[in-house]
């Protein structure tokens, strides 16, 4: 193909994005958007399954059989986002072993909020209120995004974390109005989980390196720092309602803004943690290629008795 | 407490839910692909929804204040009477299927009397169990087959959890006095009747899946008196690691 061809074909596909309309696998699309979204979503996708670790951490231990089967639940939710993102980038014609192996060498990211430890359950219900609604924060705008593979898991996606978060609110609720020891559980975990959870919406706009494209794309609607806002101007009134304190004194409410002022992040922290060095990422990676390795033997299994079947079936036919 | 014997016959059946759920729940996570992951989770809470309904109906028999939490998660070991078979620990992938699949299709045959139940609570979550029991079995029943006849290191593996593992099914078919006093009411499940019908089964499965059956006539027992082997007081001690740790709290 010439180039000229494939600026108009480029030019072509900037206006059906503009126009709304949906880019499905089969479409033609310019490298860069292939792999922007490879990444995304696989990011994505690693991040489900990665953070089904902290929670299922305390699926032996949960209080009581109604939380039990509650996070089980959830934890599945997870899974199954795992599940459909993936397939979904597989449509942009890369497998599942391949995303696995840039997940496995450290090549691909996940979201760095589940490279810290769930030490108590509260952090149960921290992780539901904070960490999740920093997520449909992130999300919801998704539903509109280009790829229609990747809108169409996002609209599912989203409906499932916005009952987890009201799910981790609840746990929450229950702590804050429990005995002083169940509240303090709640305080400290709400301590813990606060500042990462602002971390989660990425870095500051002056930052980022990918907000522009993905803006024309619709990857993304609103800047990270807008984002960041718009969870906590919605999160801190939550925390005020169940009688807990958010762990920031500079937090304060600005009139003329009509929105809340925040303290500075920890910028240091969230890049030590993204580069790979926080409380939990060695723990994580090693859970991962642990159950992917150990668990080779079962698939090659599954694999051989396939094809054994395979194999009798043609002799029947014959 | 006015039915003594309906009490202790709804925890023998149970227990076993909420030990095999609890080993389950341990893996969540960690499976050797994202799909059966998905379906040990799955299976996980099957058990645990079949728990709730059961201790909740123990509880409104036993009528002393306690919840279905408190049966769940402060007995003494002593005190859970679920078959040894349910408490072994996820050695490997093999070793789990193995435990459900040898599980399983004794709890299909059981509940599958079960509905015929005279108690109409017992028949109703028979019945809703059923449905999904068949489902563990059928996943279960599959797993045995692909690892049995799949690869040389997947077979000798299944082999290894068969064998070892098989010392623990006959307790299956025994009866503790609640199960005699709940045959003889028309409430409970003659398990002595199941024991044919379930060796064949097991038995064709195993050599679908060109696995041996095992030989040994030795069996172990103890765990529907409550004498448990030692993975137990590891296991419940997670599972009442909460409600010990901080009682009587809500959550």
């Amino acid at each position: 193909m010439s180039e000229e061809q494939i600026r108009n074909l480029e030019a072509q596909f900037e206006e059906r994005i503009a126009r709304d309309e949906k880019i499905e696998p089969k479409d033609w699309m310019p490298e860069k958007y292939r792999q922007t979204h490879i990444r995304q979503m696989s990011q994505h996708a690693h991040s489900e399954i990665v953070g089904m670790l902290p929670e299922g951490n305390w699926i032996t231990r949960a209080p009581s059989l109604r939380r039990k089967v509650a996070l089980l639940a959830k934890v599945q939710d997870e899974a199954g986002h795992g599940l459909y993102l993936y397939s979904a980038c597989e449509t942009l014609g890369i497998s599942r072993d391949e995303l696995y192996e840039q997940l496995h060498s450290g090549k691909a990211k996940y979201s760095s909020i589940f490279n810290y430890p769930t030490v108590t359950w509260a952090d149960m219900g921290a992780i539901g209120w904070l960490v999740d609604g920093a997520a449909i924060i992130n999300q919801v705008p998704l539903c509109n995004t280009s790829f229609g593979p990747y809108a169409r898991a996002m609209v599912r996606v989203c409906k499932e974390e916005s009952f987890h978060q009201r799910q981790g609110y609840e746990i929450m609720i229950k702590l804050a109005n429990g005995t002083p020891e169940q509240k303090e559980m709640a305080q400290d975990a709400l301590n813990r989980w606060w500042w990462p959870s602002l971390m989660m919406l990425g870095p500051t706009d002056a930052e980022s390196v990918h907000t522009e494209q993905s803006m024309k794309w619709k990857l993304k609607r609103k800047s990270n720092d807008e984002l960041r806002q718009q969870f906590v101007d919605q999160t801190v009134p939550q925390a005020d309602l169940i009688g807990l304190t958010i762990p920031d004194p500079d937090l304060k409410w600005n009139e003329e803004r009509g929105s809340y002022d925040f303290g500075e992040i920890d910028w240091d922290e969230f890049w030590q943690v993204v580069k790979g060095h926080g409380p939990m990422n060695k723990e994580r990676m090693k859970a991962r290629v642990g159950a992917w390795e150990g668990g080779a033997w079962v698939r090659d299994a599954a694999m051989a008795y396939a094809s054994k079947n395979a194999e009798r079936k043609d002799k029947e036919a014959v | 407490m006015n039915n003594t014997n309906l009490y202790h016959y709804i925890l023998g059946i149970a227990d076993n839910s909420l030990i095999l759920g609890q080993r389950m729940g341990e893996l969540c996570g960690h499976g050797p692909s994202l799909e059966t992951d998905i379906a040990c989770t799955n299976i996980s809470l099957d058990l645990f929804g079949q728990v709730r309904s059961y201790y909740q109906y123990a509880a409104k028999i036993a009528n002393d204040g306690r919840t279905e939490d408190d049966i769940a998660m402060l007995r003494k070991e002593r005190e859970y009477v679920n078959v040894l078979l349910a408490e072994q620990p996820n050695t490997d992938f093999a070793y789990t299927m193995a435990r459900h699949f040898l599980f399983d299709v004794y709890h299909f045959l059981f509940l599958t009397e079960l509905q015929k139940s005279k108690d109409l609570t017992l028949a109703a979550i028979a019945t809703k169990s059923l449905k999904e029991v068949s489902y563990h079995q059928r996943f279960s029943t599959d797993w045995i087959k692909r690892l049995g006849d799949g690869t040389e290191e997947s077979h000798q593996r299944m082999q290894n959890a068969i064998n070892d593992l098989w010392t623990y099914t006959d307790e299956l078919f025994h009866q503790t006095d609640a199960d005699k006093a709940m045959v003889a009411e028309g409430i409970g499940v003659d398990v002595t009747r199941l024991k044919a019908a379930y060796y064949d089964k097991v038995n064709a499965i195993l050599e679908e899946a060109t696995l041996s059956i095992p030989e040994s006539k030795y069996f172990q027992k103890g765990g529907k008196k409550g004498i448990h082997t030692e993975h137990m007081g590891y296991l419940l001690t997670e599972l009442q690691y909460m409600q010990r740790t901080y009682p009587n709290m809500e959550w």
